[in-house]
C-alpha cells in the first residue's frame, strides 16, 4: 500500500484535504446510485426500451465494468499526479463496482430466468461465459466482504494478497463481456485493451507474484 | 388463414394491456401518484427515450395503412405492443444495439424499390414499390416470432405467401432451394460502411430457404405490420417472415429471390457456423452453444416484473403445418 502523504502535511492542509474527501465521496454515491435508482425506476414502469429485462441486465453489467476498472485506474493516476486523496475513495468505487455485479446477477436471477432455480444453475454451469462472469463476481463478493478496516487490520499480509486477485477478477469480467456478445467485439475488445493497459501499468507487482 | 382453432399451448387475452392504455402510461402513472424523487431523477432519460416511442417525431419514416383481410386472432395470442415491436429490432445495418434501427432508420428512403425474382425459373420478373403492396392481395398474419437470443414477440403481420409470388416466376426442376438478399446501400445503411456499427458481419446480409420450406402456406412475404405498411426498422418495404424458424432466417428489406441448385449461404451461418445452422428451425431440444433455447421470454407488456418466462415449443409451435417436412432429418445435427 502506498504510504498517505496527507498526513505528513501542516494540520490546516490535512483538514482541507478532509473536507475534499468528504466531497469526493458525497460525489461518487451520487453518481453511482442516481442512475441506477434512475434505471430501475424505469425498467419497472416499463420505460426503459421495449425489453426492460435486456436492458437492466446490459446496464448493470457495463456498469460493474466501468466502476471495476475506474477503482483500477485510481491508484496508477493518484501517483502519476500525486493525488494521494483519491485513495481514500478506492474502497468505494471498489465496493460500487460489487453492487452493480451483484445486481447484474440478481437481474438474471429474478427477471431473466424469473427463479427456475434449475436453469439458472443450469446456466451458471453449463454456459463458459456465465461461468467466468460467475468467478469474477466471487471474487469481488469476497473482496468487499473484507473490505472493512477492521478485518484488513487482522487479516495483514494475507488481506494484500486476497486483494490481488481483483487483477484476475477483471480480466475474468473482460472475458465474460467479450464471450456474451454474438458478433460486435469491438466495444468489448475495447474494454479487454483498457484493461490491459491497467494491468501493464502493474507489470512489476504482476511478475513479482511469481517469485 | 390456416391457424383458426385454439391449441392447448395458446395464451388467454386476460393480461394484455390495451394499446391505448400502454401509450398513455406515463399519464396513467403520473395519476397514480408516482409523481416523486423517481420522476424527477428519470427526466432525462425519459426525454431520451421519447423517440422510441412518440407518434410525432418530425423524421418519421412514413408508413401508409393498408388494406388486407384481417386475422380474426383464434388462438387468442396476447400481441406485443405496436411501441415494442417497432423499437426493438435486430437489424445490424442500422446498428448493433436492440434500439439503434428505430433511431438509424428513420431516414431510409425506399422509393425506388425493385425486388428482383430470378435464377431457375422459366418467367424472371421484378416488383417495385407499389407492386410489393398490390400485385398480391394482402391479409394479416399474427405469428409469433422466437429470436435465437430467447426472447419471442407476437406480431400482426400484414403480407402474401411466399408461395404466390414463387409460383408467378414459374421455377423449373432444378430450383431446390431459394436464396434472398437485403438491399446492399451502405450510404442509407450506416452498419454496412461501418464495421463499428454493423457488427462485423458480412453484408449484404443473405438468407436462404429449401423449396418446399418457401412454398409452405405459412411462409409470408410481409409488407406491414399493425394495419400499416412496414416502418424501416422492420424492414421497409419488404421482408420474409418464417415463424417456426429462429428470427435471423426472417431477412429484412430484401431485392432478390433467387431460384438456386445449391444450399445457398446465410449470413449468421457463415459468420459463426457452429452457432448457427442453415435450417435454424426453433427447437427447445437444441441448445445454443452459449445459452438455452429451452424456454424463452414473451415481451409483451409490464415492466420488469412481468412474469414472461415460457417454455419453448419445438417449431415454434407450428409443428402441426411444418414437421412432416423435416420427417426425414436429424434436426439435432440439422439445426
Amino acid at each position: 500500500m502506498q504510504k498517505n502523504t496527507v498526513l505528513t502535511q501542516a494540520p490546516y492542509q490535512k483538514l482541507i484535504s478532509k473536507h475534499k474527501v468528504k466531497l469526493l465521496k458525497i460525489f461518487i454515491h451520487l453518481a453511482a446510485l442516481l442512475p441506477i435508482i434512475n434505471a430501475y425506476y424505469l425498467a419497472f414502469t416499463d420505460q426503459l426500451g421495449a425489453d426492460p429485462v435486456e436492458a437492466i441486465i446490459h446496464f448493470t453489467g457495463i456498469g460493474a465494468f466501468n466502476l471495476l476498472l475506474l477503482s483500477l485506474a485510481i491508484t496508477p493516476i493518484s501517483k502519476r499526479f500525486k493525488l494521494s486523496m483519491l485513495l481514500k475513495v478506492r474502497r468505494l468505487v471498489g465496493l460500487y463496482s460489487f453492487v452493480y455485479a451483484l445486481c447484474h446477477l440478481a437481474n438474471f436471477l429474478v427477471f431473466e430466468v424469473q427463479f427456475d432455480w434449475i436453469l439458472f444453475i443450469n446456466e451458471i454451469i453449463k454456459r463458459p461465459y456465465i461461468t467466468v462472469g460467475m468467478a469474477g463476481l466471487l471474487i469481488l463478493f469476497s473482496l468487499a466482504v473484507t473490505s472493512i478496516s477492521l478485518l484488513k487490520r487482522h487479516m495483514g499480509k494475507r488481506w494484500q494478497k486476497l486483494h490481488n486477485w481483483v487483477y484476475l477478477a477483471v480480466v475474468l469480467v473482460g472475458i465474460h463481456f467479450y464471450w456474451s456478445v454474438k458478433s460486435e467485439i469491438i466495444e468489448p475488445s475495447i474494454y479487454l485493451i483498457i484493461t490491459l493497459v491497467l494491468l501493464s501499468l502493474r507489470f512489476k507487482k504482476l511478475t513479482s507474484f511469481k517469485k | 388463414m390456416l391457424i383458426k382453432t385454439p391449441k392447448s399451448y395458446d395464451l388467454k387475452e386476460n393480461e394484455v394491456t390495451p394499446q391505448n392504455v400502454y401509450l398513455n402510461r406515463r399519464e396513467l402513472l403520473k395519476g397514480m401518484g408516482f409523481l416523486g424523487a423517481g420522476a424527477l431523477l428519470s427526466t432525462s432519460s425519459t426525454n431520451a427515450n421519447a423517440d422510441w416511442f412518440s407518434e410525432d417525431k418530425p423524421t418519421k419514416f412514413k408508413t401508409t395503412p393498408l388494406k388486407y383481410k384481417t386475422d380474426q386472432n383464434a388462438n387468442n395470442l396476447i400481441l406485443t405492443p405496436e411501441a415494442k415491436v417497432t423499437s426493438h429490432n435486430n437489424f445490424y445495418e442500422f446498428g448493433t444495439s436492440k434500439t439503434d434501427p428505430v433511431k438509424n432508420a428513420q431516414a431510409f428512403n425506399v422509393d425506388p424499390w425493385q425486388l428482383t425474382i430470378s435464377g431457375e425459373c422459366d418467367k424472371p420478373y421484378t416488383l417495385d414499390l407499389d407492386d410489393l403492396t398490390k400485385a398480391f392481395a394482402l391479409e394479416e398474419r399474427i405469428y409469433r416470432m422466437r429470436c435465437v437470443e430467447a426472447w419471442s414477440m407476437v406480431i400482426p403481420w400484414i403480407g402474401f405467401e411466399l408461395a404466390n409470388l414463387l409460383k408467378k416466376a414459374q421455377p423449373n426442376s432444378r430450383a431446390k432451394y431459394v436464396a434472398f438478399e437485403t438491399l446492399h446501400d451502405p450510404e442509407q445503411m450506416p452498419g454496412q460502411a461501418s464495421r463499428r456499427i454493423g457488427g462485423g458481419i458480412n453484408y449484404p446480409y443473405v438468407e436462404g430457404l429449401r423449396i418446399d420450406e418457401a412454398m409452405n402456406p405459412l411462409t409470408l412475404m410481409s409488407v406491414g405490420l399493425y394495419g400499416k405498411t412496414l416502418p424501416s426498422q422492420n424492414g421497409a418495404p419488404i421482408r420474409l417472415v418464417v415463424p417456426w424458424k429462429y428470427g435471423f432466417k426472417s431477412i429484412k428489406s430484401i431485392v432478390g429471390i433467387k431460384f438456386v441448385e445449391q444450399p445457398p449461404a446465410s449470413t449468421w451461418n457463415i459468420l459463426a457456423p457452429k452457432e448457427y445452422g442453415f435450417y435454424a428451425n426453433v427447437n427447445p431440444k437444441v441448445d445454443h452453444p452459449r445459452w438455452s433455447q429451452a424456454s424463452e421470454r414473451r415481451i409483451t407488456s409490464g415492466g420488469l416484473f412481468a412474469r414472461n418466462r415460457i417454455d419453448t415449443l419445438p417449431f415454434n409451435g407450428y409443428g402441426e403445418q411444418v414437421a412432416d417436412m423435416y420427417k426425414n432429418l436429424n434436426l439435432k445435427k440439422n439445426f
